[in-house]
């Protein structure tokens, strides 16, 4: 028995919950799965109707909000209840907010972050990046109890799930003895965002090897004669070097444009997830082995401070 | 106030994968080693915590003796005292076998508020610290954006998907995993170097706890694209790459 933690946040079901279930899909030998929906409501009966499993609505009305608490309290006995040999779900900002208590209680192996499965049934073993996505590590959860995987978002394509006949929700009444020791308040956006990276085909965006904020403009120069946006790794950001709102990566923006250029940018893994979906990257990185090159269709490996100006020369010639 | 910061020591940012022979881990005699960047996040919140509240910083580290160097570290930013939990398996182990390590260490010392970052960059599990404080008993929130300390409270900022952000309020103890960019860093300056030589680093041994994870191999990443890598000179680069994004990519 394979169960799937699937996530919602008001009633929409997370997408990255149809991914969870194709990772288990794949690591399932001829076992059942089913699905488990804290909260319950519009997500279970869509997951039903799909027939992926046996879909368990978890409820309580203490999981209208999502706390760590609460959230352990309702898994914990979703696993109590189909004794799965495996837990799968998304690699998300709630997974990682919750699965490692719940891993901790249940003195579970929680193997994070994978990006695929080798084989299938009891001896499948877990890919997941490890140094920043410079090495893949082959990984196999110990001991003879539950495993807990989480999946990067992406790295299991959600329309290979594959569909059954539609079935019922099961209601799973949660107990919930004490109450979460956090008081939550309603999540919020931070001052509009001026720009939405996710309209723009075309975009240009740094990383440290900008190395300098005044720096900054070779880059600019760059998009301008591109009619590109312009967007930045996280520590770009950090530094104040471009708001907040240009930065594409896990905490960031997610994009898919027809053209990226990513200048002085290793690849790290938070940055990847959010443009990897680009249709044409280009790479120019003075370090042969960054992990950015992974992920790219064309790739220079110089010194962007000469690289890029001398593109922007080519594409400001008269055609 | 009294606060804990967890600090890893990992290969730094340029470090290039060297493999033992049987490839279940790097080559440490290879690498040099550097702070946890989100962990100095961790640690310079806490510096401001102190400054703003009063209280002492105590930097805990677990790992073989070599991870001294980023408690030695964290002393000279400013940490009042360390801990060290030294096993050499530490290095490899899991996030809950590290966390258990930690938690033998700091329980007794009975910490109002534990930080660390958010995740390390080398296993990038994200496991360490909420598993830290299961095990400790007190309440977690992950990826921390700002920390509001308040009468035996905190208030503090989590950071989601896409821009979103929610507040949380807990009582303490508790422990928050740190997010990059919360703050500035500070850096050691020469004074704080000196003075770190004379502060207190307590040594532990690690508990025997029976690793969750079992790494059978590392390699490197298989390419799921084929790069085209363009070469020449800056100009003819630069000719090239244009010429093929639009006759080719047809992308510009």
């Amino acid at each position: 028995m394979i169960l799937v933690v699937a996530e919602q946040r008001g009633g929409a079901l997370n997408r990255a919950s149809w991914e969870a279930i194709v990772c288990a899909q794949q690591a399932a030998a001829g076992e059942p799965i089913a699905i488990a929906v804290p909260g319950g409501g519009e997500a279970a009966r869509l997951l039903a109707e799909s027939g992926v499993g046996d879909v368990l609505s978890l409820e309580h009305e203490a999981l209208a909000a999502y706390s760590p608490d609460v959230q352990v309290a309702a898994v914990a006995q979703a696993i109590a209840l189909t004794t799965p040999r495996l837990v799968v779900m998304a690699h998300t900002y709630q997974a990682r907010d919750y699965a490692p208590m719940l891993a901790a209680r249940l003195r579970a192996p929680l193997v994070a972050d994978v990006i695929g499965v080798k084989g299938s049934g009891p001896s499948a073993t877990f890919l997941r990046p490890m140094f920043q996505g410079k090495l893949v590590a082959e990984v196999s959860p110990q001991g003879t109890g539950p495993a807990i995987v989480s999946c990067q978002i992406g790295a299991f394509r959600a329309d290979a799930v594959v569909k059954g006949a539609p079935g019922a929700v099961r209601v799973v009444p949660v107990a919930i003895d004490a109450p979460s020791r956090q008081t939550v308040e309603a999540p919020f956006q931070e001052a509009r965002q001026a720009v939405d990276l996710g309209q723009a085909e075309r975009i240009v965006a740094v990383g440290r090897g900008i190395k300098a904020q005044d720096q900054i403009a070779v880059a600019e120069k760059l998009a301008a004669a591109m009619g590109a946006e312009m967007a930045a790794s996280r520590p770009i950001c950090d530094n104040g070097w471009l708001p907040m709102d240009r930065q594409v990566g896990s905490s960031g923006q997610t994009v898919a444009p027809k053209l990226y250029v990513a200048l002085g940018i290793s690849g790290a893994i938070q940055h990847l997830v959010g443009m990897k979906g680009s249709r044409t990257i280009v790479a120019i990185n003075k370090d042969a082995d960054a992990p950015i090159f992974e992920v790219a269709d064309y790739g220079i490996v110089g010194d962007l401070f000469e690289i890029v100006p001398a593109l922007t020369a080519e594409l400001e010639k008269p055609r | 106030m009294k606060i804990a910061v967890c600090v890893k020591q990992v290969p730094t940012r340029e470090w290039q994968p060297r493999l033992t022979d049987d490839r279940t881990w790097i080559r440490e005699a290879d690498a040099s080693f550097e702070m946890n960047e989100p962990d100095a996040y961790a640690l310079e919140e806490a510096l401001r915590l102190r400054e703003k509240h009063g209280g002492e910083v105590v930097v805990c580290s677990a790992g073989p003796a070599r991870v001294q160097q980023v408690i030695r570290e964290a002393l000279a930013r400013g940490a009042d005292r360390g801990v060290h939990v030294d096993g050499a398996a530490l290095a490899s182990a899991d996030g809950f076998t590290v966390a258990a390590a930690l938690a033998d260490a700091m329980r007794d010392e009975a910490f109002d508020l534990v930080l660390t970052g958010l995740q390390s960059d080398d296993h990038g599990h994200a496991q360490t610290g909420v598993a830290l404080a299961e095990l400790l008993g007190i309440p977690h929130s992950t990826i921390i954006m700002d920390v509001e300390v308040g009468e035996g409270r905190v208030r503090v900022k989590r950071e989601l998907e896409g821009g979103w952000f929610q507040w949380v309020s807990m009582p303490t103890p508790a422990l928050l995993t740190i997010q990059s960019g919360i703050n500035q860093l500070r850096y050691a300056t020469l004074k704080g170097i000196m003075a770190a030589k004379k502060k207190e680093i307590r040594s532990v041994a690690p508990p025997g706890v029976e690793p969750g994870l079992k790494i059978l191999g590392l390699s490197l990443p298989s390419k799921s694209k084929q790069t085209a890598l363009i070469a020449g000179t800056p100009a003819e680069a630069a000719a090239e790459l244009v010429r093929r994004l639009r006759d080719e990519a047809r992308a510009l």
